[in-house]
């Protein structure tokens, strides 16, 4: 057996250049935690794991066989082919020496996040989004709250499958991509647990300030602040001197959580005590600001981000950061000069007091 | 805002007791409906207490500033810079308190004329700044030695011989009429000086301020002035020189000599004499007197606002505060350092998310124009306010000594109950009856007049003055007004609240400027006056009418500072700056809602301050 380091790998341990082993998903994770900005914790399964697999198992002769079937005129051939595929993948079984590297560094996720098994999210990570088998199986298969080794494992082959859906099949077919030169990655990823959680902008959204960075807030999982069910806490902190120069507390009525018994994600009450109270701490905001500031400058843009404040890890609140995506809005607006240039200082002061200084 | 909230000034009321007031000041303050004009003029237009310059109402004779400024401004807005759209600023007196509007220029068309001559002129100071500034320092420092030269000489029952051998030809009543008009005169050019410079010094801020704003749309106004003040400003140096002083009692071993508060400044001095070391320390406190003791206790503009000069116990005071940071290994002196990296992080920062070269070519034009202009709109303050006042209280305080010789006023502090156009007729009445060697009419007259004054100016002071009279405006284009007063729509709508709920017991929250950042809790103390400020405990949150530079030791005993009225730049809200602490200024009533004892928050990212009851 050669070095875990082919199999698994901690998302510390993944960057750019790793993209052909881990995929660009757990790659970019990898950098994110590199740039200081603290994702969630996990671990990439390699697509070394994902070629062993089949071959301890000698599934590639039988996936191979098993696509002869696929007609490019016949969907129903596609269909039934893909299913067989996966149902191959799904039910085989992870030989006991991959499966230890696995479990053991779930076994060690569970306890850097102080939670007998953790509850992650499993996701395909694909190696090269331009491949259009791997992107398709990017898109599709994330799944939420997988808790314990044996539904961790399942679900792994679930992502695997993935690469065998019938459009994947048939695009590559069609593209003349060699299906068993496509490989998989799968990340596995803590679920944030949060016990506060929203969006935060890196300029303001509503005044366009770039000086400012925005946070919405509610108690409970991002949902409600993202679908705007409820009016969140809302601070605007200022990018150079990190201090709060608005806040305003929301009357937060509805609040998303995990029923502990299912682990699907439920609607709540903000119980009344709760519904105006400040669901983050000034300092708190003030360090997921500069959080936001760090992926602003990894990025070099204004970035539109979700973020969750995690309950699981005891002692200091900590900060998630869920999503990161470029902010559109005031990004996307034609750049020009905020005032006409003049030839001196005193043109503009008197143009500035011709014009008089409307408040408000 | 265009509803108004506030009463018309015609609608106020004498206060029981006090009719007749009018007669106490000059009659083109009162608010007049006699004419039809002239009321629909001053029902239109929005007046705010002057509260900065006068949290007390005015006594007759202090109005001399109100008017030296009333001119002074106006002129320079109205007839030397022409200043576009902006006259001067009008004056108003109800119940013995000071109401003021900014008169606009209304017709566009004169605005546009105004244009050229507007660039011409201003655009020779800026061009010119430094070397006027250097002649107006040169000015000042020359009328100050001029006032301090002034003498103030008693009527002698027979002048002096050499009177006769030296051929005056003159007497000492025409001595005393002549240089009571002085003292006036230099009084009155001083404002003018005050004001050569100032506006000129707004409008630059201003612009600087409206720039910053449209590219940094939350850009608190802090910011923008951290960025333009100056660092080594002459109203810090008195302070300073405190500190200089504690750290050389503590080099030089005296500082046990220096005792608590109930030792007075005359024991510590005389006991310091018998040592080597304490002559060298009482030689260096001598030097320092001179100029920096003209410090005001409160904004100079009153004569009760005494020096340190006046009272030598205060700088003790604050010495005596130093020494014990020093003794508890604390660094008394200013951040500098922290200070100026703080500044040019600020400028740097913003200035780089600036999103083109043309933004960034104005904010550099602005920004220069502005630091250049800043330092005069800290410092005219230690020349005017505090130094040259100090000396003129005193002056006048000499007039009202002959006064008082002649029997016209009973005591040397009534004489402020007079008007200085009275003064001169009763310097006049004095004069004329020495000449004659008959008896004046001034002590049949004054004192009686006084007493009743004194009645009538108590009543003012316990019926608290309405904010604002009048009819808001939708906007306010008068820049300086904004700069100096903050009044902006926020504020006003702000007052009228508080004016709605009328029981300040139920007030639980209040707003005002975000003057320093930082949020901290406390113990509150109101504070109406300097004289209150010993009974302010550490840790506790000021609360004041407003502050003035010779509060500054307390700052460090301090949490965080309310004042009822200040922009931005007012002194609080510079000095909270820079001990880096919170601070909430031009709050309108914080003084008649906050009772000291009470818990409050104070926030100085957000501008409020929450009450517990």
């Amino acid at each position: 057996m050669e070095k875990r380091y082919d199999y698994v790998l901690w998302f510390e341990e993944c960057d750019l250049e790793s993209v052909s082993l881990v995929g660009g998903k757990n790659a970019s994770l990898g950098e994110l935690l590199n740039a200081d900005i603290p994702v969630p914790p996990g671990f990439a399964i390699t697509t070394k794991a994902y070629s062993l697999f089949l071959e301890q198992n000698n599934l590639k002769d039988e996936i191979k066989t098993l696509l002869k079937q696929v007609k490019s005129d016949d969907v129903e051939s596609g269909e039934k082919t893909s299913k067989a595929i996966r149902e191959l993948i799904e039910s085989a079984h992870i030989h006991d020496d991959l499966q230890d590297y696995i479990c053991e560094f779930y076994r060690r996720l569970s306890k850097r996040c102080h939670v007998p098994a953790v509850p992650v999210a499993v996701r395909s990570s694909a190696t090269a989004e331009d491949l259009p088998g791997a992107s398709f199986a990017g898109q599709q298969d994330t799944f939420l709250w997988i808790r314990g080794v044996d539904s961790m494992l399942n679900h792994i082959k679930k992502c695997w499958s993935s690469l065998f859906t019938a459009r994947a099949i048939y695009y590559r077919q069609k593209m003349g991509f060699v299906h068993d030169k496509v490989e998989i990655s799968v990340g596995i990823q803590k679920m944030a647990n949060a016990w506060t959680a929203g969006v935060m902008f890196t300029i303001n959204p509503a005044t366009g300030d770039p000086a400012s960075i925005a946070i919405d807030a509610n108690w409970g999982f991002g949902e409600s602040v993202v679908s705007g069910e409820c009016t969140p806490d809302n601070f605007i902190i200022n990018k150079i001197t990190n201090d709060i120069t608005k806040k305003s507390i929301g009357h937060k009525t509805v609040l998303y959580t995990r029923d502990p018994e299912n682990h699907c994600v439920v609607k709540q009450d903000v119980p009344s005590e709760r519904a105006d109270t400040q669901c983050v701490v000034d300092a708190d905001a003030i360090q997921l600001a500069k959080v936001g500031k760090q992926i602003e400058k990894h990025y070099g843009r204004p970035m539109d981000i979700e973020w969750a404040i995690d309950k699981d890890t005891p002692g200091k609140a900590k900060i998630l950061i869920l999503q990161s995506r470029p902010e559109t809005v005031w990004s996307e607006k034609k750049v020009e000069p905020i005032a006409k240039p003049r030839a001196s200082a005193l043109e503009h002061i008197c143009a500035g007091l011709v014009a008089g200084r409307k408040v408000n | 805002m265009a509803d108004s909230k506030f009463p018309s000034p015609h609608e106020i009321e004498a206060i029981p007791g006090t009719e007749g007031w009018e007669r106490m000041y000059p009659y083109h303050y009162l608010f007049s409906t006699k004419d039809k004009e002239r009321k629909e003029y001053e029902k239109n237009a929005f007046w705010f207490n002057d509260a900065l310059h006068y949290p007390e109402p005015m006594y007759p004779f202090d109005i001399i500033w109100d008017e030296a400024w009333f001119l002074a401004l106006s002129q320079f807005n109205t007839r030397i810079f022409m200043i576009p759209p902006a006259l001067g600023i009008d004056h108003r007196i109800i119940n013995g308190n000071i109401y003021i509007t900014p008169v606009p220029v209304t017709d566009p068309e004169e605005v546009q004329k105004r244009i050229p001559l507007f660039m011409e002129r201003a655009g020779y100071y800026y061009e010119n700044w430094d070397k006027l500034h250097d002649q107006w320092e040169k000015k000042m420092k020359g009328i100050i030695s001029e006032i301090e030269a002034l003498e103030i000489g008693p009527l002698p029952e027979m002048e002096d011989i050499s009177v006769v051998k030296n051929g005056l030809g003159t007497s000492s009543g025409y001595e005393l009429l002549k240089n009571y008009d002085k003292l006036i005169d230099l009084g009155i050019l001083c404002w003018q000086y005050h004001f050569e410079f100032l506006n000129l010094g707004y409008a630059s801020y201003v612009t600087f301020v409206d720039f910053c704003t449209k590219a940094f749309p939350d850009i608190p106004l802090q910011k923008i002035t951290q960025m333009v003040a100056g660092i080594d400003v002459i109203l810090y140096r008195p302070d300073d020189e405190l500190k200089k002083l504690a750290k050389l009692a503590v080099e030089l071993e005296i500082q046990a000599q220096f005792g608590e508060d109930t030792k007075d400044v005359k024991d510590v001095i005389s006991e310091l004499q018998t040592s080597e070391n304490g002559q060298k320390w009482v030689t260096a406190w001598d030097d320092t007197k001179q100029p920096w003791f003209n410090i005001s206790t409160g904004t100079g503009w009153y004569h009760q606002d005494v020096s340190w000069n006046d009272n030598l116990n205060i700088p003790m005071s604050s010495i005596r505060i130093y020494l014990g940071k020093l003794k508890e290994g604390k660094n008394i002196d200013r951040p500098i350092e922290r200070i100026q990296e703080e500044r040019k992080i600020l400028i740097k920062e913003y200035r780089s998310m600036l999103k083109t070269d043309e933004d960034r070519q104005t904010f550099d034009q602005l920004h220069g124009t502005s630091e250049l202009v800043f330092p005069y709109v800290e410092n005219h303050m230690f020349y005017v306010e505090h130094w040259f006042h100090s000396v003129f209280w005193n002056k006048m305080r000499e007039v009202a000594g002959i006064m008082t010789d002649h029997k016209f006023i009973n005591q040397i502090e009534d004489v402020w109950y007079l008007s200085r156009s009275e003064i001169k007729e009763a310097l006049w009445d004095l004069t004329t009856s020495w000449a004659t060697g008959t008896k004046g009419y001034g002590p049949l007259h004054w004192p009686e007049e006084i007493e009743w004054r004194k009645g009538v100016y108590q009543k003012f002071k316990d019926n608290p003055p309405v904010p604002a009279v009048g009819t808001p405006p939708e906007v306010i284009a008068e820049p300086f007004t904004i700069v100096l007063w903050g009044v902006t729509n926020e504020s006003m709508a702000a007052w009228a609240k508080l004016k709605e709920i009328g029981d300040p017991d139920k007030v639980n929250e209040i707003e005002g400027f975000a003057g320093s950042p930082g949020v901290v809790e406390g113990i509150a103390r109101v504070c109406r006056s300097v004289e209150d400020i010993g009974q302010l405990k550490e840790g506790e949150i000021l609360v004041a009418p407003t502050t003035s530079p010779s509060w500054a030791p307390i700052f460090q005993k301090i949490k965080g500072v309310i004042t009822d009225v200040g922009g931005i730049m007012s002194h609080a809200a510079i000095v909270c700056r820079e001990y880096g602490m919170p601070a909430v200024v031009g709050t309108g009533q914080a003084t008649t809602i906050i009772k000291s004892g009470m818990k409050i928050k104070l926030n100085g990212d957000t501008g409020r301050i929450y009450i517990e009851r």
